[in-house]
């Protein structure tokens, strides 16, 4: 979707500020919020993609009104929602009203380091053989998903080169939304800062971003 | 001035990368609970009451991305590379396997690719439309890395960028910066430091910052440890 998440190239956001000696966390609730997440994403009620698309679709002003955390928690609040784990009246109640439902797991104390440890991977076997190779010449699509997409803006319609082939992964586009892993062959594409940016723009620059093989057409 | 021994304010929006305190949302001061504060406490009773999560893992999450995983790893595959050249070499051509030798492995850092700096190349990775980030080795990202200012301008702008970071590269460096838009994560092996010949690999670590592993900053000279 085009939100405010898809920020490549938006001006007017200012300065970066690094914080020194910024800590991990920068209040007691970040962390809960962290472990929340993480923990629920463990039950494999939904995937990755899913809390991506959740985070990301909200109306822009208050996406960039809200900080990083809030967002997540604002994510994970609505998938269980929507998954009927948890109802909007127990989130009001603060408690339990209801009996709880079957999930598929949980992740026991005992298991969380190795379940970190282990990851969860998106490499799958390929279903058809790749349609680019490395240097080939693509262009990224001018397309306008209102669903969830990997394919940042600022590239759309411009020509680039393959510089990595990553093998077959996850289709974040249809996962996100219930539509299957329809595993997709990945490629990192590099394209020269002057397509993306103009020809004012620094010669010096190459911008690569990653892109599933739906996503790209052979250049023309 | 906020001191920094005062319990910090979170006053980080999306859009700000810094600190303003004229925006700040959620004190955590005294009893005074915050809005966001009770909605967290809330939600964890709920989901520990209906069973879906643990709480001892839930602490176990927590303690491991505050104390466990960290810059700390990632420096170690840096400072293993500048001294070990077969290592060097795998961790170029097979960087997940390289990296995993040392134990570092799992969540979002599945898919490893390490990019070398060299005198006439500077990396800098960036995620545009989220925060992805190589955690087994650089730990969670800090905000500045999450922030809009960041996201918007390292594809746009590294250079601007990098300058907010005190970075100046010669003007015909050239600049590859890496938008982290699927499940391949990155890490930058930066360049050795001069004056280092003869230093033990412990001693290398020390040398590489977090930033510079993310391509925003350099390493540490030896005279700034000194």
């Amino acid at each position: 979707m085009n939100g405010a998440q898809d920020m490549g190239g938006v001006h007017g956001f200012g300065a970066v500020m690094p914080e020194p000696d910024e800590p991990v966390f920068h209040a007691n609730w970040e962390r809960r919020v962290l472990a929340l997440t993480l923990a629920m994403g463990a039950t494999g009620e939904w995937p990755l993609d899913a809390s991506r698309f959740a985070r990301e679709n909200r109306p822009p002003a208050e996406y960039l009104a809200k900080s990083y955390y809030e967002i997540w928690l604002a994510g994970l609040e609505q998938l269980l929602v929507a998954r009927g784990l948890v109802a909007p009246d127990e989130l009001t109640a603060g408690r339990s009203l209801q009996p709880a439902k079957a999930v598929k797991r949980t992740l026991p104390a005992g298991d969380t380091t190795g379940s970190l440890e282990r990851g969860r991977p998106t490499n799958r076997e390929a279903p058809r053989p790749a349609r680019f190779k490395v240097g080939d010449q693509v262009r990224a699509k001018n397309t306008h998903p209102v669903t969830h997409t990997r394919l940042p803006r600022y590239v759309r319609g411009h020509t680039g080169t393959i510089t990595r082939a990553h093998g077959c992964h996850v289709f974040p586009d249809t996962n996100a939304h219930g539509h299957g892993e329809d595993p997709q062959w990945l490629y990192t594409v590099s394209f020269k800062g002057r397509e993306l940016w103009g020809a004012e723009a620094d010669p010096t620059v190459t911008v690569s971003v990653d892109a599933f093989e739906p996503y790209l057409e052979p250049a023309p | 001035m906020v001191a920094k021994s005062v319990p910090r304010l979170n006053n980080q929006r999306m859009s700000l990368a810094g600190d303003d305190p004229r925006l700040a949302a959620d004190h955590e001061h005294g009893s005074e609970l915050s809005e966001t504060q009770l909605r967290v406490r809330a939600l964890e009773s709920i989901l520990v009451e209906k069973g879906y999560v643990d709480p001892a893992a839930l602490d176990v999450l927590i303690e491991t991305y505050e104390t466990k995983v960290g810059p700390h790893n990632g420096a170690r595959v840096v400072a293993k590379a500048w001294t070990d050249p077969d290592f060097r070499q795998w961790l170029l051509t097979d960087s997940g396997a390289a990296i995993a030798s040392l134990g570092y492995t799992g969540r979002q850092g599945e898919n490893m690719v390490a990019l070398e700096n060299t005198s006439s190349v500077h990396n800098l990775v960036v995620c545009t439309l989220c925060s992805c980030y190589p955690v087994p080795v650089l730990g969670l990202p800090p905000v500045w890395y999450k922030s809009a200012p960041y996201r918007s301008r390292a594809v746009a702008d590294p250079r601007g960028v990098l300058h907010d970071f005190g970075v100046e590269l010669p003007p015909d460096t050239e600049i590859r910066v890496w938008d982290s838009t699927a499940e391949v994560r990155y890490l930058v092996v930066p360049t050795r430091p001069v004056g280092t010949d003869g230093w033990r690999e412990e001693q290398l670590a020390g040398l590489v910052t977090r930033d510079s592993m993310i391509g925003a900053g350099l390493p540490k000279r030896p005279q700034d440890v000194r």
